[in-house]
């Protein structure tokens, strides 16, 4: 049944939620419109920013400048593997978990969940030296394990609580019908478990190509990332508001519009279990 | 109901994952207890001797230490304050009808997206920045004087910026939650009389309660490692006003190549970790169970 | 998973062969993002043509990330880069301990004997030259001419720091956004106590005595301190604690500061019209003294080391060789103008009448010729380093006092209270490290 609403409300609601809304945004939207201007302008004030003529000089001095293209790839390739291996490594702990609790399955989620709580910066130096030992620095794949390592906690914390909503009823009349456990698995719960799979994916994926302290601090050219990119244009000489906002513009572009085409997806897992 | 099979089974399905979280914290956390008590600076190698707690002695006496410590609980507080009553404002009114939800919907979620040294350099430089900033041109507009936040105000500016990252999660995670809320429940409610208030303390508020805990739980993990944004803006100062625990343990690590040191801060701040994640999980079963 | 990484690692290892086989050596360069390097990147295509068997991979990061990511890795071993853009600070520590390929192989034609000897000097560890400089640079004061007459007043060219404050005061115009002197104050070991302790130096203070006991309990380092706050609440920018060099250059060129005195190396860039709105307005001077004997300018060279233990030491070595050559510089001129070249490294730079049309040439020659870090204070100290104190411990605690005089400069604490935090500071860190009981 749904509720009437009368138009003045509505729109009241509208005006609201839009200045919220662009209001939080702005930020954003200011850095994107600095990112057309010329150097002088971007730091004028509000009024003589948007009156500036609009130009991509920007752009090319960055593209000059910077191997985006290279920074963008090794952020896609750390991103998205640590996400898969994630989940490879995840789904099965988290199906196990749901369905077969055990008396110290909540134990072992909160102690997972706790060791996220390590200050990085604490360890920095130990695992550098072992990167060193095992020839893992400055390589993808060196990276790719830390960022699965990190998130794995998460993923495997989302999924749970995501399989945990799947009624078990499902998997005992499977069971009675003489299914496998690897049957199971494959038709029963897998199609039921897509939507919080995705949504997990989408967020580490997110979460792994904001990760600013490892990727930093163990690349050097040939594995680093987006966010290598930007520390170098940090404070740059003179003025330089314009190719920051350039370089910030082109380095969180790509995950902003991943992110608003799939946030459906991305929305209905992100409860973390926190809708009954 | 599960069988000794499924059982066996299950356990094999956990252990890689517990296995490699569990050497992810062992071997650093082994390597970094045993730094803690030798004498060993990057830069001066050949020197390493076994010093006993004297590196812990000097973390703990430094007196940047609780001044982190209290930036650090700060911080966290103030965050999840911010977070937390902004995102339940939000969902509140994102959960009206209204003309261009969806539209709204991706504007709020985006911050999220950004990462934490574009966002702190974006604030630091064209918001914040007292002479070029928006903010300084704005109150230069009014014929104020702008105001220096970052020298003035830089836990506070920190805490800001922070909590612009951490609404958009938040007010997703209660919007949901909100959304699932019995519509009848309310309209029997409205019935009875109740006004707008009471419908939000007696029926939303216990409904939210769970995505609450949940937001608490996962910002605090985040939010006690803060680091990229102190790093970018203030560099823990001015003084050590915004020094937190991480960014007092990267001082010793990372500035002054003090391994021993670091590692006893290191140590020290997982101890503390622990103590919340305690506190937490406590919290937490109470709310998660059922 | 052990399994794993040791099939990929073989893997790795196969790829590095396979690649190892081709001609072509690649070598990764670590830089500071300062204009003259991004301005060497641009300039790569005359390397290559003239060595076309390396290929350079350039890492270019703000400073303060630079720096850490070097010292780690050449401390570690890590072996990630071929080449570290480092500076004098780093280089008499890391040459001693033997971190750096030694440079006194260089061919004739680079002209070893070229370089200004105050520079080399600070490169040199027993005779051997452990990087080559790009780019050198003192301190000197840099004001706005048209300001200057504007208030009816001159610049002397080895003006007293009681000038610089009159000049200061008279310039200041906050209605207009005009602040008669910009200095650093964002903490930082590189940042204000660069320009805090060449400062002191002219009034007499130091940081340690011979015994390595902290100095900052002296009435030189409270007179430094105060003068410094003084100078900077009346006639500086808002925000001041949180400026760095980036920041003031921004502030210089957008003509909102009337004095400015920092690296030597700015003056291209507010002269540069292109980034300046006051390029045809800047008059040079010494950095200001106290009468005392010794000036408060600094040294510093951004030169290209080599980490000992890499695999390609030769390939770097050329590269080093081709970017702080003479060759490089006339190729800057001829693409950039002279006043684009990175200055302060070579003599026959500044015997060129091409450079000496630069304004700011001579003066930039006489404040680095100015400078002495093997003597940098007017008593005798156990240090080398004007604006530093050549010990591993000094980014520490450069970074920790500077995090005190900045806020003293945003008012949070009193100059007395900073300097007393600073000396507690010290003389903790000193006995940690044990210079002292």
């Amino acid at each position: 049944m749904a509720r009437k609403v009368s138009q003045n409300r509505k729109a009241l609601v509208t005006v609201a939620a839009w200045a919220v809304g662009i209001a939080i945004f702005f930020p954003i939207l200011w850095t994107v419109i600095l990112s057309f201007k010329s150097e002088g302008d971007a730091i004028k004030t509000p009024f003589e920013v948007l009156s500036a003529n609009w130009t991509l000089e920007s752009y090319s001095t960055v593209q000059e400048r910077s191997n985006y293209l290279r920074h963008f790839w090794n952020s896609v390739v750390l991103s998205v593997g640590s996400t898969l291996l994630g989940l490879l490594i995840a789904v099965p702990a988290a199906w196990a978990m749901a369905f077969v609790p055990g008396k110290r399955t909540k134990d072992v989620l909160m102690w997972m969940l706790s060791t996220k709580m390590l200050p990085p910066v604490g360890v920095l130096v130990p695992l550098y030296l072992i990167f060193r030992d095992f020839g893992l620095l400055d390589t993808r794949i060196g990276l790719v394990i830390v960022l699965t390592l990190i998130n794995l906690p998460i993923i495997v914390w989302m999924l749970y609580t995501y399989f945990r909503e799947i009624p078990g009823e499902i998997l005992e009349a499977a069971r009675m019908d003489g299914a496998t456990l690897r049957a199971e698995i494959l038709y029963v719960l897998t199609p039921m478990a897509v939507p919080g799979i995705a949504s997990t994916l989408l967020l580490n994926i997110i979460l792994a190509w904001n990760e600013a302290f490892w990727t930093l601090n163990l690349t050097a050219a040939k594995a680093a990332p987006l966010t290598a990119f930007i520390a170098s244009y940090s404070s740059p000489e003179g003025l330089f508001y314009a190719k920051l906002s350039a370089a910030s513009t082109m380095a969180i572009a790509p995950i902003l519009i991943m992110g608003w085409f799939s946030q459906k997806q991305l929305v209905r897992g992100l409860t973390f279990g926190a809708v009954k | 109901m599960a069988t000794k099979h499924s059982r066996a089974a299950a356990r094999l399905m956990i252990s890689p994952a517990v296995l490699l979280l569990l050497g992810w914290m062992i071997v650093p956390l082994a390597m970094t207890l045993y730094f803690s008590f030798q004498r060993y600076n990057l830069l001066m190698p050949g020197m390493e001797e076994f010093t006993g707690f004297t590196n812990y002695r000097f973390f703990l006496t430094d007196p940047a230490f609780f001044a982190a410590l209290l930036h650090t609980l700060q911080l966290v507080l103030g965050v999840l304050v911010i977070t937390i009553v902004g995102g339940v404002l939000l969902a509140l009114l994102l959960d009206q009808p209204f003309w261009g939800q969806g539209i709204v919907r991706i504007l709020v979620i985006a911050p999220f997206f950004v990462m934490p040294t574009v966002s702190a350099l974006v604030w630091k430089n064209m918001f914040l920045n007292p002479v070029n900033g928006l903010f300084a041109h704005i109150a230069k507009f009014f014929g104020l004087q702008p105001y220096d936040f970052l020298a003035q105000a830089p836990l506070a500016s920190i805490i800001g910026i922070v909590s612009w990252q951490w609404l958009p999660f938040a007010t997703l995670i209660l919007l949901t939650a909100l959304q699932s809320l019995d519509q009848e429940q309310l309209e029997a409610a409205e019935m009875d009389g109740a006004g707008p208030m009471s419908r939000f303390t007696y029926i939303m508020l216990p409904h939210l309660a769970r995505a609450i805990t949940v937001v608490i739980l996962i910002q605090t993990i985040f939010l006690l490692s803060v680091f990229a944004e102190i790093l970018v803006t203030t560099n823990g100062g001015p003084g050590t006003a915004s020094t937190n625990l991480t960014y007092l343990i990267y001082v010793q690590s990372l500035l002054q190549f003090d391994v021993g040191g670091g590692s006893a801060g290191g140590v020290v701040a997982i101890i503390l970790a622990n103590i919340v994640a305690i506190f937490l999980m406590r919290m937490i079963g109470k709310n998660l169970e059922s | 998973m052990n399994m794993t990484i040791r099939a990929l690692m073989g893997a790795c290892a196969l790829g590095a062969l396979a690649s190892g086989a081709l001609a072509e050596t690649t070598i990764t360069v670590a830089t500071v993002n300062n204009g003259d390097m991004i301005r060497m990147q641009g300039l790569m295509d005359a390397f290559y043509a003239a060595h076309p068997d390396i290929k350079v991979e350039w890492v270019t990061l703000e400073e303060n990330v630079l720096r850490q990511r070097v010292t780690q890795d050449v401390a570690a071993k890590g072996g990630q880069f071929d080449v570290m853009t480092i500076g004098t600070y780093e280089v008499p520590i890391w040459g001693s301990k033997g971190w750096l390929v030694g440079l006194n192989d260089l061919p004739a034609e680079y002209d070893v004997d070229d370089l200004l000897p105050a520079i080399r000097g600070g490169l040199t560890v027993d005779g051997t030259l452990y990087a080559a400089p790009f780019y050198g640079e003192s301190s000197m004061v840099m004001y706005r001419k048209d300001l200057m007459e504007k208030a009816g007043l001159s610049m002397p060219d080895a003006p007293t720091w009681a000038d610089i404050k009159a000049a200061a005061a008279a310039m200041t115009d906050k209605n207009a956004e005009i602040y008669g002197v910009c200095l650093r104050g964002k903490a930082g070991w590189g940042e204000n106590m660069a320009f805090l302790t060449a400062m002191s130096n002219s009034y007499g203070a130091k940081w340690f005595d011979m015994d390595w006991k902290p100095q900052f309990d002296s009435d030189a380092w409270k007179a430094t301190l105060t003068d410094y706050l003084d100078l900077m609440n009346s006639y500086g920018p808002p925000g001041a604690s949180s400026n760095g060099f980036n920041e003031n250059l921004a502030l210089f060129q957008s003509g909102k500061c009337g004095m400015w005195i920092d690296a030597t190396v700015a003056a291209s860039f507010v002269t540069n019209p292109t980034d300046s709105t006051v390029a045809d307005q800047v008059g040079f001077a010494l950095a200001p003294d106290n009468g005392l004997g010794k000036r408060g300018n600094w040294l510093w060279a951004w030169s290209l080391g080599i980490p000992a233990g890499t695999q390609k030491a030769d390939a770097a070595k050329t590269f080093v060789q081709w970017a702080t050559s003479k060759e490089y510089l006339a190729l800057v001129a001829e693409k950039e103008g002279w006043a684009n070249v990175p200055p302060g490294t070579r003599t026959s730079l500044y015997e060129n009448p091409e450079y000496q049309k630069v304004s700011f040439a001579k003066m930039t020659l006489e404040s680095i010729n100015s400078a002495d870090p093997t003597h940098p204070t007017v008593d005798e100290v156990p240090y080398v380093g004007v604006q530093f104190v050549a010990i591993p411990e000094f980014q520490g605690l450069g970074t920790a006092v500077g995090q005190q005089f900045s806020a003293a400069l945003a008012g949070q604490i009193t100059a007395e209270q900073a300097l007393e935090n600073a000396q507690a500071f010290t003389t903790r860190e000193m006995q940690k490290a044990g210079y002292i009981k």
